[in-house]
């Protein structure tokens, strides 16, 4: 029992504190997947199977791209425009949501005061505040900036209030009688315990923020990854509808991984293991 | 553990904690008549009516009693988590709780709750340093020092000074609490449950490792517990609580001397004290069974 419990503080002690960096390993499963996802695509056109008649083959979308939009201006000036609302949006509803969310956990007052109209607000979709925001804002770029805000501000609102709520109440009773004081308490309890729950909160916020600035983008904008897609619709040309689809997919991901890195940087206890 | 093991780690404790001089003229702790009602608007939950217990500095006070009889509300109560609704407690005779002051908690009574309350964000070593660095006692290398010391000797948890708790066993956990509650030199150590959620053999490893502290600090210490046995091996003094409301149905002297080993868990008189609790206890477990209290934190 006594080399059981060495045993243990050993493999402990020996266990890095910070792992060494390694390159992501190469996922074969999923590459093998996703070329697979190509080939049925491919051959479902070229048999033209019910439905795939007027889609274009991967081949002829690839064509497509390389002659014409790869070293079009035009087009990577959609996915700036696209990045642009989505940062603008998503970053603005963590700046107020993050503090909105912190006061209606801890001020009694100014939870009850204010948080039913937040409980009325939260479940209109962001696209149904397209019509008023289009009216209320003097240029379509705001309120498409605002209606991705929407998407994204109530989510981080919700989880870092019920963060709040849920600290547990021995690191309160702790931090006290260790001799902290309110402030300290505040920055050194609180903001760590709802850490965990922002990061949800971006992670969701993410996503949400580019639906909903796709969509805006189809209705109301004239630029952007949604704008190039719908364009490409109206027009009859199914390989521009694609290739905006594959961005806006490309893009989610590309802010995922920003997103899991900026969670990485914020919990450096997590992921020790 | 073995004794001769228990043994080592005594010595080496005994090196490192005698920095922390045993101070046997502080941490003596008066209740008075203490009753505690949640919501006496509403509801009214007595959870204590009429508590009084007397305990000398250094000394190794056990409470045992039936989920639900009020052990965490007298403990938190101590803590100053938590107000009086009658009578008062003193604290080297300085008042600390009455019905009208609002709750203190400070540095001289540190709890160890039940289900452990590291900050999990920080590392084992910035736990520990967490009281003196916030009190500003201590400045960041004096603490370093003043932790990595306490930690080494404390089974040699400097061993993982820098993992964060998540990453330790439950026992190792409870131990780092343990050393973040010493190195305030508090007056007294109160332990609400600490080894409850642990298997036997953690357990006793965890009675040994506590023994040793208590042997070397002299600490006043409070040690709440439903285990009877663990009780009477480690205390001098254990009080058996009846539930709804909470008042102290008796008080047993355990004169087992210490150091105390797991052998004495055999003797007759170990096994005599344990007796006359059982049939305390026995009655109180009844009591609480009959009036359908459910098993609760
Ligand atoms: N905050 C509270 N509000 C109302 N009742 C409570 C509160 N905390 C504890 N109680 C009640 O007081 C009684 C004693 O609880 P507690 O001190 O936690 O018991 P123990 O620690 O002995 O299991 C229980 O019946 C519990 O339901
Ligand atoms: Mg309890």
């Amino acid at each position: 029992m006594k080399a059981a419990e060495e045993g243990m503080k050993a493999s402990i002690a020996d266990r890095p504190v910070k792992r060494n960096r390694r390159l992501p390993k190469m996922n074969w499963r999923g590459a093998l997947a996703v070329a697979a996802f190509f080939l049925a695509w491919h051959f479902l056109v070229l048999l033209k199977a019910p439905g795939f008649r007027e889609i274009a083959s991967p081949i002829e979308v690839l064509n497509t791209f390389l002659t014409q939009y790869i070293g079009n201006p035009k087009y990577w000036n959609s996915w700036v425009a696209s990045f642009k609302r989505v940062i603008y949006g998503f970053v603005l509803a963590q700046v107020l949501g993050i503090p909105l969310g912190l006061l209606l956990g801890t001020r009694e007052t100014f939870h009850n005061l204010v948080y039913p109209v937040i409980e009325i607000l939260r479940p209109i979709p962001p696209l149904a505040w397209v019509p008023i925001s289009i009216l209320f804002w003097p240029t379509t770029e705001l309120s498409i900036i605002f209606i991705t805000f929407i998407g994204a501000f109530f989510i981080i609102v919700i989880n870092v209030h019920d963060a709040v709520r849920n600290i547990k109440k021995e690191h309160y009773w702790l931090a006290l009688s260790l001799g902290a004081n309110g402030g300290q308490v505040f920055r050194r309890i609180m903001i760590p315990s709802v850490i965990p729950s922002i990061a949800v909160g971006m992670t969701l916020g993410m996503a949400v923020t580019w639906n909903v600035v796709i969509a805006a983008e189809m209705i109301a904008g004239d630029n952007g990854l949604g704008r190039l897609t719908w364009e490409g619709y109206v027009s009859h040309t199914v390989t521009v509808v694609i290739i905006g689809m594959i961005s806006i997919g490309l893009a989610g991901y590309l802010s995922t991984i920003g997103v899991d890195y900026l969670e990485k940087k914020m919990m450096p206890w997590r992921g020790t293991r | 553990m073995t004794v001769q093991a228990s043994h080592a780690i005594d010595e080496a404790m005994e090196k490192s904690l005698t920095v922390m001089a045993p101070r046997p003229d502080v941490g003596s702790l008066a209740i008075e008549n203490v009753g505690k009602t949640y919501d006496p608007e509403g509801a009214r939950v007595v959870a204590l009516h009429d508590c009084s217990v007397d305990i000398a500095p250094g000394d190794f006070l056990a409470i045992v009693g039936p989920s639900g009889c009020g052990k965490s509300t007298l403990m938190n109560i101590i803590a100053g988590f938590d107000n009086v609704t009658e009578g008062r407690v003193l604290l080297d005779g300085q008042l600390l709780a009455t019905p009208s002051s609002p709750p203190k908690p400070g540095p001289d009574r540190v709890v160890v709750f039940q289900n452990g309350a590291l900050f999990p964000w920080k590392t084992v070593l910035e736990n520990v340093m967490y009281g003196p660095l916030v009190q500003h006692k201590m400045t960041l290398d004096v603490a370093e020092e003043r932790a990595m010391d306490l930690l080494t000797k404390c089974g040699g948890l400097d061993k993982v000074a820098a993992s964060y708790p998540p990453q330790l066993s439950s026992g190792m956990q409870r131990r780092v609490e343990i050393v973040r509650a010493l190195i305030n030199e508090p007056k007294i150590l109160l332990l609400d449950e600490p080894f409850r959620a642990m298997d036997t053999v953690s357990k006793n490893t965890m009675h040994q490792h506590l023994l040793e502290m208590y042997r070397v600090c002299r600490k006043t210490i409070i040690f709440i517990t439903h285990d009877l046995e663990e009780a009477i091996y480690l205390a001098d003094k254990v009080i058996v609580m009846t539930s709804r409301p909470g008042t102290i149905k008796s008080t047993i002297a355990v004169n087992l001397p210490r150091p105390r080993t797991p052998e004495m868990m055999l003797g007759a008189e170990y096994l005599a004290l344990k007796a006359q609790a059982i049939a305390s206890v026995h009655e109180e477990a009844k009591k609480a069974f009959e009036r359908g209290e459910r098993e609760h934190a």
